[in-house]
């Protein structure tokens, strides 16, 4: 792990939602810092705020206050526009359901998420090998539906790969997969993070899965604990 | 990669697919049969009027050009026309609506073959007694009538004496005198067509007629034949401009329903789209594409389709309607396909560009 500048600095971040008339809190005051090339692993049961601050991370959101700083770029005060370009240049999400295009084959699928990344490169030898490391360079020109659910959580993390995130966001990345297949991808999650330096932040409520990571951090209530 | 989105998303629904374009097809199949029936039977007119061989058409005041109804002259006036420097010859028809669009048209055959020639029959032959009848080879077609058969018309049973070829002033002829009789006629016609020995003359005939026949509709053959144009048909203008109205909310129905269930069926492909870096305007574009292609595909199953109608009509009703292909009207009938596709897309176009990416992923 390096022990370079935080890549994501998160000082006081609120979130409160809206429910009708009603304000629910999911984020109470997180302070959070992440240095490059951490594999971090955030814990916590459902409604402890998790997601909400993986939103916020993911430019999918915008916190009610607080601030959080991504790769020098300060969140707070980002328009729709700016933080569709932080999805572009910055994050690439991994999810539990995997949420792959299914109309798409999977080189397909990696390639509309560098056609929005606006990345007009060809794919690189370098990308190549890890599409071997993955495991699934013979199986690109499948669709989803012809695939296990551990080939498209691989398929998954290519694609949020391609386009060189600066941080890479998983939300319960082994949720809807059994062991063996949850294995296989922690693993190559810890190598990634090893063999090339990528930041990693990854949700989950399963201690087994967090183990992997370099740190955890446990939520509660919109909270982190100590 | 846009394009194969599109082009995927397009193929996974193939039926609905199917359905759209076909309904898209329907539509411009509508336009271009509505516009080719008004122009084929105008077509169909203008051939008659021309087959008929003359230089000069003459029609007394108050009668429409087109149905000639409303008027009519006396025969006796073919005799003066007869008297006019350079006229060779003169008939008098008289025409009565049967019903629709069709008319009979009473003729006194000598004299009409006098100025247009012998028809030519395709079986029987001509007039041999006052309730004959000569149809001609639509009509033979559509009624699937034989020489010998009956026809009965405004309830006076007529025998088929003779088949012609189509294309001579009318489809149904009887003996004028008949005609005069049985409509209270007796001694008139509803115009008359001149035959000249110079048609270059054309011009001064019609002058020193204009002269003494004032109120006289007096035209030379060309004239006459283009007042068959879709103007000069009361209403038709405006009944096209319904269809047209008709298709653009019928396209705009079925692909704003056809777009809106889409939209909503890929709630979360648009969350994914968006978690990868898709703005608004991008997914609007790829809304828009699937739209035009829509739009493209309904328009080329349309113009097949109105191949199909074309036959259908010149097949089975050919004496009552006649249809052509409208090649000039395929533009435009693409035009207004994509306008009422793109139209009926606006709503689900926006929809999915506002699609906040949290809900979009959290929606099963």
């Amino acid at each position: 792990m390096s022990s370079a500048a935080p890549i994501i600095t998160a000082e006081g971040l609120k979130k409160i939602y809206h429910v009708g008339d009603v304000e629910v809190p999911a984020l109470r005051g997180v302070s959070l810092s992440v240095p490059r090339g951490e594999f971090l692993a955030i814990v916590g049961p459902s409604g402890s705020g998790k997601s909400t601050l993986f939103h916020i991370l993911g430019g999918l959101a915008s916190p009610t206050a607080g601030s959080v700083t991504i790769d020098g770029e300060d969140l707070t005060k980002l328009t729709d526009a700016d933080r569709t370009n932080l999805r572009r240049r910055k994050v690439g999400f991994v999810f539990q359901k995997y949420n792959l295009l299914p109309t798409l084959s999977a080189i397909d699928n990696i390639r509309i998420a560098q056609h929005f990344g606006r990345n007009k490169e060809a794919l690189s030898p370098q990308f190549h090998t890890l599409l071997k490391e993955l495991g699934i360079h013979h199986r690109l020109h499948h669709k989803p539906r012809a695939m296990s659910g551990g080939e498209q959580q691989r398929v998954a993390i290519a694609r949020a790969l391609v386009n060189n995130p600066a941080i890479l966001l998983a939300d319960e990345p082994t949720g809807n997969l059994d062991t063996e297949n949850s294995e296989i991808v922690l693993h190559l999650l810890r190598d990634l993070n090893q063999k090339i330096g990528q930041t990693i932040l990854m949700i989950t409520h399963n201690p087994e899965a967090a183990a992997y990571a370099h740190r955890t951090v446990h939520m509660r209530d919109g909270r982190i604990l100590d | 990669m846009i394009n194969r989105l599109v082009l995927e998303n397009l193929k996974h629904r193939r039926l609905r697919t199917l359905l759209s374009a076909l309904s898209i097809g329907f539509q411009v199949t509508m336009i271009l049969t509505v516009v080719g029936i008004s122009r084929g039977m105008l077509e169909d007119s203008v051939t008659r009027a021309r087959g008929v061989g003359a230089d000069v058409w003459i029609k007394p005041p108050g009668a429409s050009a087109i149905t000639l109804s409303g008027a009519s002259m006396p025969v006796k006036i073919l005799e003066y026309f007869r008297k006019q420097e350079h006229v060779t010859s003169a008939a008098g028809t008289l025409v009565i609506p049967i019903g629709g669009v069709s008319t009979v048209t009473g003729i006194d055959l000598d004299q009409f073959i006098a100025l247009s020639g012998q028809f030519k029959y395709l079986s029987g032959g001509s007039f041999a007694g006052p309730d004959d009848l000569i149809i001609d080879e639509w009509y033979a077609q559509q009624t699937k009538k034989k020489v010998g058969d009956i026809v009965s018309i405004l309830n006076h049973d007529y025998r088929v004496c003779g088949i012609v070829e189509a294309g001579k002033l009318a489809r149904l002829f009887v003996p004028i005198t008949t005609l005069q009789e049985l409509t209270g006629n007796t001694g008139k016609i509803s115009q008359a067509y001149l035959k000249l020995s110079d048609p270059g003359k054309t011009e001064a005939v019609i002058a020193a007629l204009k002269k003494n026949l004032e109120d006289y509709t007096i035209l030379s053959i060309e004239e006459f034949v283009s007042m068959f144009n879709v103007n000069n048909i009361p209403g038709l203008r405006a009944f096209i401009y319904v269809i047209i109205g008709l298709s653009i909310v019928i396209g705009f129905l079925v692909v704003g329903l056809t777009m809106y269930t889409s939209v909503l069926e890929r709630t979360r492909e648009i969350g994914i789209l968006k978690a990868l870096g898709a703005s608004p305007p991008d997914i609007l574009r790829i809304i828009v594409r699937e739209t035009l292609l829509l739009a493209f595909g309904g328009w080329l199953a349309g113009l097949a389709l109105s191949f199909g109608a074309n036959a259908l009509i010149n097949s089975l009703i050919r004496a009552n309607l006649q249809s052509v292909i409208v090649v000039d009207w395929w533009p435009i009938a693409l035009l207004i396909a994509v306008v009422a596709s793109l139209l009926g897309a606006v709503y689900p176009g926006m929809r999915a560009a506002r699609q906040d990416a949290i809900e979009a992923l959290a929606y099963e």
